[in-house]
Order: C-alpha cells, then structure tokens, then sequence
C-alpha cells in the first residue's frame, strides 16, 4: 500500500501496536480505516452503536455477543489498539514464519492457541465468573439454532454437552475443561481468518 | 489364480463353440460396450473404436459385453432365440445349450466375480495388503489373466473399452466419489483445488508436450516415433491430468490427512474440464492439421474450456436441485428412494456428456450439491442402500478397471515401444508434476489460512498418479490421424503402471517416512460441533467488524441463502425444522449407546462405564450398579411387548399371569422380527435391531429398578437413589408436583401437536423407520401418589368418568399386580436411573407421549393443576424424537397415560378422538388403543411394538414398566 506511510501517522502508537500484536504495517492501515469508518462521529472511539452499524452483524446469531467481547468490562467505547487487540486474536498462528523474536516480550500472542480460545470461551462465559453454566451454554445455543429445535431439545444438547466436558463434576464447564474438550481440533485453523493487507 | 482364469475361459470357450454352429449371430448395436471381441474373420475393424459393428463382422468367438445388450434387451435376445428355435426345430430337448441367450449377462456376472474372488483374495493376507495397495494388486491379476488368456487364445479378448469405461465404470466411481464428498472441506480447500487443477494441469500438459517435442527434435525419441508438436502436445494432455480412480485408490489405503487427501483427489476430479478440452481441441487440430490452425481457434479453445467446465458444473448442480426436489416427495415409496439418487446422479453424468460438457465435473457437483439435502430427506435405511450400493459398485468399477489395465496391457499388437519416449515421458511427468506443486504452492501460501508445508507438496508431487482415463483416452486417438498412436499407448501404460504401481507402492512408506500427520477417523463430540458452529458465526461476525469480505462471509452468505431458499425448496418440512447440531447429537447419543452394547459384558462388569466420546471419567455408576444388581439377581426382566398390545382385550388374569412368568423368563431372541418377507418394507437392519436391543435392555434394567424401589428392599437400591446427588434431590421433592403436572402439559404440547406439518411430514416417516413405537398406557397417574394412600389411588387414577379403573392396570399388566405400597412416581424414578444428560430425553418423551394421549378433560377436574408446570413444561416436548432416530425416527417412544382408557370406553373415545385430530403421527397410538381383534397393521412398518403403560404403574403397583431413553444402560 502506497499511502501506508504517510496514513501510519495516524495511528497512534501504531509501533507498538504492530509489536504487540504482530499486524503489518499495512494491515494495520487498513484496520484503521476500517476503524475510521466504523467511527461515524470521529471521536476516535467506538461506540456500541457504531458496531450495531454494521448491517451483516444483525443477521450473526451471536453477533451481540462478539460486539462485547470488544469491550472491556466497564467500558462504552472501544479505542483503536483495543479494537486491534481484539481483532488479533483471529490472526492466523505462525506456525512456519517464527516472529518469536518481535514478539519475545510477549509471553503469548493474541493468536495463540490458547488466547484463541480464550476469547471463544468469553463469548460464552457472559457473567465472566469462568465457568460456562449450563444457562450461559443454553443461551448461546439458543441463539444459533434459533427457531430449529425446541427448548427441550435444546435443554438435552446443553445436558449433554456439560457431561461431557464437566471433568470436575460441577455441572459448568471451566475453561481448562473448554480446552480440553477442543484439544483435538484445529483451532489454529478454525479460528483465524485472513487479513486482507 | 489358476481356478479363476479357467473359471474365466470356460464361458469364453463356450461361447466359440455355440457361436461357430450358427450362422447368424446377434448383432450388436450402439456403440461397442463390449470387451473388444477377436475378431479373426474382420481384422480390419479396430476392435477398440467406438463403432458399431455390423453383425456379420461379429462371427466368431464374440463375446458381447451386455451393457449394449441391456441397453436393446430385444434385440439379440430375441434373435438368437429365433436361431436357436431353427437349427434345433427337429425335436424335443430335455436339456438344451443356450449359451447365446445368456451370454453377455452370464459373462459380466462371472467377471464381476472374478474381480470380486481376487479381492477377498488379496485380503487374505493381512501384512501383505499393508505393504501392496490393492490397485497393485489388480493390475498383477489383470496381467497374469491376460496372460493366460493370450496364451489360450492366440488373441486378446478382452480389452478395457473406452466406451465402457466412460460410460459405467467411471461414472460409478465419480459418483461415489462425488456424493461423499466431505463438502464443506472442499469448499474450504476450493481454491488451491481449483488451481492445481486448471493451472497445474495446463503446465503439466504445455511442458510435457514441448519437452517431449525438443527431445524429439534433439533425437533422443526414435525415428520411427512420427509425431509432430501438435502430436505430442495431445499426449501431453492426455497424460498429465491427475487420474482420480487411481488417486482414490492408492490415497484411500495411505490415510493421509484430510485436507491434503481432499486436495489432491479435488485436483483429480476437477481437473478433467481441462484434460477433456485440451484433449478435444487437440484432437481437432490434428484433424485440420497444425498449419491450418488460425488464431481464432486458439480463443475458441479457452472458450471451449469455459463452457465445458462452467456448463458441466451447471449440468451437476441443476440436476442436484431436480434430485433434492423429487426426494422431497418420496416419503411413500422409501423403498425407491435410493433409486432416485442413483439415477439422478448417472443422468447428470450422461446428460453432460451428450452436450459433451465435463461429465466428471457434472457429476461431482449434482454429488455434492445433492448430498445435503437429499440425506436429510431420504430414511436412514435408504440412506444405507445408497452409501453401501454406491461404494460396491465403485469398488467393483475399480476393480474391473485395474484388472483390465493389466489385461490390455498384455495384447503386444497394440503397442509399439519406444525406449527414448517413455523415459522421457516418465521423468518429465515427474519432474513437472513437482515443479508445477511446488510453484503453485508458494504462491498459494500467500493466500492460504493454513500454508501447505514441504512434506505436504512432496506427498502431493508424489501422489500424482495416472491412471485410467488417459489410457482409454490415448486408445480413443485416431491410428490414422496420430501417426504415433501405439507408442503413445505403450508409453501412457508404462506411465499408468508406473504410477500405480510403484509410486503407490512406495507413497505409503514415504508417508510414515515423512511423518505426513494422518487422517483420524474420529467422529465430532458434541461439545465440538457446538462450538465449531459458533467458531463459524465469530469469524463472520470478525469479518464483518472488520469490514473483510472474505470466505467466511461469503460462506455465511450462502448459508443465509441456502437456509432460507433452498432448504426450503429441497428438504421436507418436517426435516427443515431440524437442526444439524441436534441431529449430531442424536447421532452421538446413538453411538455410545450402540458402543456400550457392543463392548457388552465388559462394561456391565466393570466397575465405572464410560461413554467414548466423553471424556475420561467415571460416569454413570448407577447405570453400573444397576446392570449390577440385575445381574446378581439373575431375573432378566424382559418386557414382553405382545402381552401388553393385548391387554385391552382384558384377558383372563390366569393367562396374564402365565405369560408374566414367560416374559420374565425368557430371553427375547433377538431376530425376532425378521421373519416378515415384503418386497416394499427391508426387514430390520443390524442398526435398528441394535437400537432396538439397547432399547430392551434399558427397559429391564429399568422395571428392575423400579421393582426394587418399590420394595424397598434392596438397599443397594436405595443407596444407589443417594448417591444420584444433585438431581435425585430435586426430583424427589418435586415427585407429587410433577405428577400432577403431567395432566397439566397438555395445553403445552398439544398445539406442536396438531401442526399439520409435522403430522403430515414427520411423522409418517418415523412410522415408516420406527424400529419401536411404545405407545404406554398408563393406566394411573402419578397424581395420586401425593395423597399417598394406596388404596385411595385407584379412585383417583381413574378419571372422573371412570369407575374402576384400579385393577385395570394391574389385570392387564401382569408384573403390575402385586404389592400395595405406593409406587414411587415412575416417571421420577425413571429419570434417576437415566444419566444426567439423558433426563432430558427421557422427560421429553414422557411427556410428549403423555401429552398425547392424556385425556384432555378429565384428570383436570379431580386433579388441581399445579405449579410444577411451569417448571416442567419446558423440559416436555410434544413430539419426542429419542436420540436414537437418526433421519427423523428410529424409535419412537411413546408412553401414554391414558387414564382409564382400558377399562373405559368412553375415555378411550376422547382420546382417540383428541387423538385423530393430532394427526397421523398417533397413528400407532391410536391402534394400540383398539381391541386386540382389531391389532394394529403391524407387519407394515416391522417392528413396532405397542407398549402400554410405559410410565406409570398402578397403584397396587408391582412392577412398572419403565422405559428408559433408548441410549443409556
């Protein structure tokens, strides 16, 4: 991108942003674009409403839930490294390509494995007590299946699901036991998605 | 080996000698389906060109291949009869040689067994099919048959057809191929498929042709090699494409990981579109000759690819929403519905090919597009059929395929060898194959979410086996045009054996070598397919945040679309409502239950049972303790379903009691049913009848249970009540609630009831593949056991109109007569037994049977409704799939609490009237309601078992039948 240059003046503390969460310069021009335009009143924050802006996230069954991830408890507005922060997470896990060495203060990355799931697990987790309950779990499988399945057959996958993640028999799901029972799946994989530069 | 091919000549012989004593022979029509026939009287007629050869031609020892003979029955049928009739009119024979008349069948059948022989064969030796891929194998059998046969006959006789290929063999294999097609990993992997498809194959193509070329130019091919560019840019086509029967083949043994599988099998497939245009174009310019050819053609021929692909693709997906469509509607004729698949699909393969689009393509597409849609329609049973039909023919496709390789490549007069030619086209197949993975692949890394590692482009390189449709394309070439033909048909089969042969029967080793992870065949747990779903939907919502249009957000676009037009348009109403996570639940559940039941004894030994897709952990130890229990006891408790269809007819109480003896003692053979022969209706499968076995053993362990809580004798019982923890507790001080609540759910269910959808769609399906309807009667309800005095219970069981209903449950119900102390609510017990995450099941079947047949009025007025509802009407469901009815029904589990319906005619009548009304899914229900005399058509959908008074038992209450949901033990 020709203009990065001179658009990375912009972006406050775009430097350490790009430490820290391992975007490209180019990438992170263009999520600040992104976030310009999102920040319809150009107060450099996001406001809950700019988020309801985007049309596509009315249809996301889940969409509300995503929304808050990106806000940190307490907070109405999201700034620019906060919302990179977030959208890091889903940066693909360099796996071949070893940034270790930009990254080497970072203990973990935001893509990591682990942060990966880490957010997945908030999503569910609303009341942030780390553990998914059995309600936080209906609640969100409600809100996919939407009108496709009755409560009782939703009440018997959510039964069935705490079962058999539930290693400590409190009938809720911890994030270690989240983990656990995602251990053979491909999260590097299912959870990224590829930032355009 | 030696038996085989005796086996093999007999008819081959035979056939000589029947034909030589006749005059006429049948003539064959269309084009030439048959393993081209020695034709010593005609050496002129090609015998692999696709020309229809006149029935003089056809003299001697002919061996027709039937498929031309199907596809005209009448023809040669009928006209060696009337030959036959003439030259044996002179009298009478007992027994008379008909060989003609049933020859080309009789040969297809004997070589489809001597292809299926060898398999078994092969297998026989467990080491030895590890280290020797099967095609191998194939090829070695079609070599040492050809061999024989050669020997035998101074002349090949049989020869891999193109037309016989393309038309049944292939078809068969893409079809297989297409259909099972994992979609969503294709689609995931479309785009590096489709470019080492289209690119990788143009450049595999380009550069062998030119390099083959220059080395002819630089003299390392012979002389007598006459080929020019456009020559060798045609073989070059047609011998760099990817073949996908010998991909699927050789990759289906190594079990490498599934993206790189889908990768290169995608490749193969998809590449056709662009073998077939190159190919055609070729071949026209060779036609016209390379000088003749103008600029314009060139266009032509990018135009031509486009629409070859693009149309075939079309083709496919058109007749994928034909073939959704029409299984829509085959609720009525399951038993043809596999037909439909198989046909629609074979169309969608001809069709393409009779507007000479890429069938291959075609067929892929109406294969994967279809897939979705017509599973969710069709019966599991059906289902069944097409998966097993569709791999048998594939195999056998294959096998015939590879055999006839071998065979062909026997018969020298097809084939000139030329040294220069093959090495040159063995290593620049190779080479370019590599180049063009590693080339395409650097760029591809570029895009890719997961990039493609050194090992994963070497097992790509490696795993770029040719196979069989360049031989029967290089067999297709024109002698007169390609000057080159036979040496191009000896190199294409060195290459073809090559491949085959050698790169797969090293690519297994090289795979371990390589340490290439491996497939796992492992089935999703249900936590994972939860939230794999919401990975999909957080990446969507991610991409739209961040404002990407990428393939998660077109993905949910299409999904959007499919989920609102074409379910709609393609899948029945009752399947639309279902929801794929529920139905991998109900898979799930399915599977630990038939898993449990498999590992048998052991599992009822051990101390903890655990279900495999859980993880570790002791779960269920009252399950255990109650097998236990049964076990110790030694009284199998077997419910015995004929007794309690009977029971309306209010037998004696001598022969009620008798048969509770029988049914308690006796074992329930397991095959019970599988007397019924019907054209229309497959008697019970191994899975139904394995559903239906879990769902027995569920029901003894759980009466057994309720006997000894009834008792309360058995400690051991009792304990086991404690130690049920948390749930238990609520339940038991909820019992008398929760009872009284039972009556009170009507209100809830019955609306989902009477929905005209579901009893117009679901719910004659499921009566179809029910492998059990229990219909319970109850002939108490749990009502009274909040009063709590025995004998007060059978006045309050029965609904006010109802006079005397106590002793009707227990006249009927042999093992309910017995002891006066109140029956713990079975319902209540019936869930302690049931794992956590079953209770929900088990509640909602309960209740949806309960809200069935409940008499509406009745119960209402002597039993106050209750808060409880509010509390259960959430957990009851009207209509209950149990999670062992996978396509929408394998048993349905029905308990009904009709009260006072056995002895009283006039609740019975309510309730058949409520019942009538609530639609065809009561159906069972409603004859198990009437008298014996008139017992349900129960031969029609086989195994249904009418079970009354699942539920509850009388108040006199000896033992209650329970049922359990049909998956925990």
């Amino acid at each position: 991108m020709g203009s990065s240059s001179s658009n990375m003046d912009h972006i406050p503390d775009a430097q350490h942003l790009m430490q820290e969460t391992g975007f490209s310069a180019a990438h992170l021009v263009r999520l600040y674009e992104r976030f310009d335009f999102l920040d319809k009143d150009d107060r450099g924050e996001l406001r809950l409403d700019d988020f309801e802006a985007v049309s596509e996230l009315a249809m996301n069954p889940i969409g509300d839930r995503i929304i808050r991830a990106f806000f940190s408890p307490g907070r109405e507005t999201v700034d620019f490294p906060s919302f990179v922060r977030i959208l890091a997470h889903f940066r693909p896990t360099d796996t071949n390509r070893t940034r270790n060495g930009r990254n080497g203060a970072q203990p973990e990355p935001a893509n990591s494995r682990t942060n990966k799931l880490k957010f997945a697990f908030q999503l569910y987790d609303q009341d942030r007590d780390g553990k998914i309950s059995r309600e936080e779990l209906l609640q969100v499988l409600r809100a996919m299946l939407e009108m496709q399945v009755t409560e009782e057959q939703l009440q018997s996958i959510a039964e069935r699901a705490i079962q058999e993640a539930d290693l400590d028999l409190d009938d809720t799901i911890s994030f270690d036991e989240f983990k656990k029972s995602l251990e053979k799946v491909d999260i590097e994989h299912k959870m990224s998605i590829r930032f355009l530069e | 080996m030696l038996g085989l091919t005796l086996l093999l000549l007999l008819p081959t012989a035979a056939a000589a000698a029947a034909d030589r004593s006749r005059t006429e022979a049948p003539p064959l029509r269309g084009p030439g389906l048959r393993f081209s026939p020695p034709v010593p009287a005609s050496p002129s007629a090609p015998p692999l060109l696709l020309l229809p050869q006149p029935g003089a031609e056809y003299g001697a020892p002919g061996v027709a291949l039937a498929r031309s003979a199907a596809e005209e029955p009448d023809g040669p049928a009928e006209e060696e009869d009337g030959g036959h009739h003439g030259e044996h009119g002179g009298g009478y024979r007992v027994v008379q040689w008909e060989w003609s008349y049933v020859q080309t069948p009789f040969i297809i059948a004997i070589w489809l067994l001597v292809a299926s022989v060898a398999k078994i064969l092969f297998h026989f030796s467990q080491r030895f099919t590890t280290v020797v891929p099967e095609s191998c194998m194939l090829i070695l059998l079609g070599l040492v048959l050809g061999g024989v046969v050669l020997i035998a006959n101074k002349k090949q006789l049989y020869q891999l057809e193109p037309a016989l290929f393309f038309l049944f063999l292939l078809p068969t294999i893409v079809g297989d191929a297409g259909y099972f097609m994992p979609a969503r990993l294709f689609f995931d992997n479309l785009g590096a498929i489709l470019t080492y498809a289209v690119v990788g194959t143009l450049w595999n193509a380009f550069c062998t042709g030119f390099c083959l070329y220059a080395t002819k130019l630089l003299g390392v091919i012979d002389e007598r090699v006459q080929a020019d560019l456009m020559d060798f840019l045609l073989f070059g086509a047609l011998i760099s494409a990817v073949d996908p029967v010998a991909v699927l083949a050789v990759f289906e043994e190594v079990h490498v990981n599934d993206m790189l599988f889908i990768i290169v099998f995608g490749e193969s497939l998809l590449n056709d579109a662009v073998t077939v245009v190159l190919y055609k174009v070729y071949i026209s310019f060779v036609e016209v000759g390379a000088e003749n050819v103008q600029m314009t053609d060139y266009f032509k021929g990018v135009a031509s690819f486009l629409i070859v692909s693009v149309g075939g693709t079309l083709v496919g997906l058109v007749f994928a929403v034909i073939l959704g469509f029409i299984t829509r509607f085959t609720k009525k004729v399951r038993i043809i519905e596999p037909l439909f698949v198989f046909l629609l699909v074979y169309l969608a393969y001809l069709t393409a090919e009779l507007f000479s689009l890429s069938a291959i393509l075609s067929m892929t597409f109406c294969g994967i597009g279809a897939n979705k849609y017509v599973e969710a329609n069709i019966s599991q049973k059906s289902r069944t059929t097409v998966k097993y039909t569709m791999k048998t023919l594939a195999s056998i496709a294959e096998t015939i395929i590879f055999i006839f390789l071998g065979i062909s490549a026997v018969d020298k007069s097809k084939w000139a060898w030329d040294t220069g030619l093959v090495s040159c086209t063995l290593v620049f197949i190779f080479v370019f194959r590599a180049v063009g993975v590693i080339g395409q692949t650097w760029v591809l890394n570029r895009f890719r979410l997961v990039p493609l590692d050194k090992i994963d482009q070497v097992v790509m390189s490696y795993g770029g086996l040719r196979g069989a449709v360049a031989f029967a394309l290089v067999v297709l070439l024109d002698g007169e045009q390609v000057k080159a033909k036979d040496y191009f048909v000896a190199t294409t089969i060195v290459v073809v054996f090559f491949t085959v042969m050698f790169q797969g029967l090293t690519i297994k080793p090289l795979v371990k070598w390589l340490k290439v992870p491996r497939s796992t065949s492992r089935k999703p747990t249900i936590n994972e397919e939860i939230h794999e779903r919401a990975f999909d939907h957080i990446l969507t919502a991610v991409e739209d945040i961040a404002g990407l249009q990428g393939y998660h957000h077109w993905r949910d676009k299409w999904e959007q679309f499919d989920k609102n037009y074409l379910s709609k348009l393609l899948l029945r109403k009752s399947v639309y409502r279902k929801s794929e996570l529920w139905e991998a639940y109900q898979k799930i559940n399915i599977r630990d239950a038939i898993s449990v039941i498999d590992q048998g004894g052991n599992v009822l030994t051990s101390a903890r049972l655990s279900l495999p897709s859980m993880a570790s952990r002791a779960s269920f130890p009252e399950v255990t303790n109650v097998t236990n229990y049964l076990r110790e006891n030694g009284s199998g408790v077997c419910l015995d379903l004929q007794v309690i269809d009977n029971v309306p007819g209010g037998k004696v109480e001598e022969d009620t009691e008798t048969h509770h003896v029988l049914a308690g003692n006796l074992y329930k053979p397991r095959r019970r049913y599988q007397s019924h022969y019907s054209r229309h209706f497959i008697p019970l499968g191994e899975k139904e009848r394995q559903d239906r076995e879990v769902f027995q053993r569920n029901m003894k362990s759980r009466m057994e249970t309720f006997k000894s809580t009834r008792h309360k004798r058995h400690k051991k019982e009792r304990s086991l009540k404690k130690r049920r923890g948390s749930d238990a507790k609520e339940e038991g001080g909820d019992k008398p609630r929760r009872n009284v609540s039972w009556q009170d759910k009507d209100p809830v269910v019955v609306p989902v009831e009477s929905d005209p959808d579901r009893a117009e769609h679901s719910d004659p399906e499921k009566d179809e593949d029910v492998g059990i309807t229990f219909v319970a009667r109850k002939a108490e309800t749990p009502k009274e056991r909040p009063k709590s005095v025995p004998a007060a219970l059978d006045g309050t069981q029965s609904p006010p109109p109802g006079p005397p209903s106590p002793t009707g449950g227990e006249t009927h119900l042999p093992w309910k007569g017995g002891v006066g102390s109140p029956p713990p609510c079975v319902s209540v017990e019936a869930t302690k037994i049931i794992p956590v995450d079953l209770q929900q099941a088990w509640n909602q079947s309960i209740s949806s049977l309960e809200s069935i047949s409940s008499p509406p009025a009745p119960a209402e007025p002597v039993h106050p409704r209750v808060s409880a509802l509010s509390r259960l009407g959430a957990t009851r469901s009207a209509s209950y799939t149990p999670p062992g009815s996978v396509a929408g029904s394998s048993a349905s589990i029905g308990a009904q609490l009709s009260q006072g319906s056995f002895c009283f005619p006039d609740g019975r009548k309510d309730e058949e009237d409520e019942e009538e009304d609530e639609g065809a899914e009561l159906q069972p229900l409603m004859s198990s309601l009437r008298p014996p005399g008139s017992l349900p058509p129960a031969p029609r959908r086989n195994p249904c078992v009418y079970l009354r008074s699942l539920v509850t038992a009388p108040p006199s209450g000896s033992g209650e039948p329970h049922s359990r949901g049909p998956t925990q033990l």
